[in-house]
């Protein structure tokens, strides 16, 4: 299958958040061998440059590691992995906020509600 | 990263007074995958033809790989027209062969690997096919190649999503960083996932070259939807 991505935004960026998510979620875990850009290109069904690109995004982060003779690994750091999974529920928290914000919520209010919702 | 294709000042009129291209200029490089894109009319196919020599141009010059466009450079181009060519009666098998003995480059073992994925059983004819199946075959015959450019006249036009994802797949499989691979369609939204670069072409001049990742960056949309507004009627 296709990969799901927004039409309105770069491309690339979006890969490195789909596998930036795939390693957070552990589907991919500390240390796992990542497959090749040809081989996630045409699982995605995405341009092979832009794949490229975004492995090279996710190396400079430090996520993904790659090695001249046995391809890219996920980093086994995982102090690494559970900071961007911080990042990453922060943004999600903030966003989840602002909607709320919008309904009228306050901060108070937003924290109560959603200890109801998931009691 | 090397030019691949240049073209410079290029024109082309088919009566002597309306310009089918004018005062063209394209610089393609390695390694990418381009769509050509423009509306109905825009010179996509005449452009196409004239990269291929089957079109002499007006004024202007066209090379690829440093020389101009003629029987060399025929040699390292894999051409898919946009209209059927392959003969009725003939089988699969048979036009593998000729292209095998008309192209150096041509990979009977490629060719063959990429139609026993999509079950198609090389001694079917061709009229024996869907309209689909032979858009697939001949979509094979082009990528068995081993060619420096690749130009594809509307690949996906006539074919179900399904097999348009086949021929899409088809083309990041067969990516290398050697080669370039033009496609020339309107149904962008479908493959500006698998393009480095989009080309606008109108009224035979090229609008806009840039990467499609730029693209969205800088008007915050999409290729097909900045496309829309660009040639809005």
């Amino acid at each position: 299958m296709a990969w799901n991505l927004d039409s309105d935004r770069p491309i690339y960026l979006q890969l490195v958040e789909q596998i930036q998510m795939q390693i957070v979620s552990g589907q991919y875990p500390p240390g796992a061998k990542l497959p090749s850009v040809r081989e996630l290109a045409s699982v995605a069904a995405v341009n092979p440059n832009t794949l490229q690109k975004a492995f090279t995004e996710l190396e400079r982060s430090g996520l993904v590691n790659t090695q001249r003779t046995s391809g890219r690994n996920v980093t086994e750091d995982e102090a690494l992995i559970n900071e961007i999974r911080r990042k990453l529920a922060r943004e999600n928290t903030e966003e989840y906020y602002g909607k709320m914000q919008k309904l009228g919520f306050t901060k108070q209010e937003t924290i109560d509600f959603l200890s109801r919702s998931l009691a | 990263m090397s030019d691949l294709v240049e073209i410079t000042n290029l024109t082309k009129s088919y009566d002597g007074k309306r310009n089918a291209l004018s005062n063209l200029n394209l610089t393609l490089t390695k390694g990418k995958i381009i769509g050509l894109l423009g509306p109905n009319g825009s010179g996509k196919t005449t452009l196409i033809k004239l990269m291929n020599g089957l079109l002499q141009p007006g004024a202007g010059s066209i090379k690829i790989g440093g020389m101009e466009v003629g029987a060399q450079t025929k040699a390292h181009v894999a051409y898919l027209p946009d209209q059927t060519y392959l003969e009725g009666g003939r089988r699969v098998s048979e036009i593998l062969e000729y292209f095998r003995a008309f192209y150096e480059d041509f990979s009977v073992e490629k060719a063959n690997s990429m139609l026993q994925n999509l079950g198609i059983d090389p001694s079917m004819r061709m009229n024996q096919m869907s309209k689909g199946t032979k858009e697939k075959v001949q979509l094979i015959l082009v990528m068995s190649r081993g060619a420096d450019l690749y130009i594809l006249d509307e690949p996906i036009a006539g074919v179900d999503p399904a097999a348009r994802d086949y021929i899409l797949r088809t083309i990041i499989n067969n990516y290398n960083p050697e080669s370039t691979v033009m496609i020339s369609t309107h149904l962008i939204s479908d493959i500006e996932n698998v393009l480095d670069e989009a080309i606008f072409i109108r009224a035979g001049q090229i609008v806009l070259h840039s990467s499609v990742d730029n693209i969205r960056e800088e008007f915050g949309k999409s290729v097909n939807d900045y496309f829309k507004e660009v040639f809005a009627c």
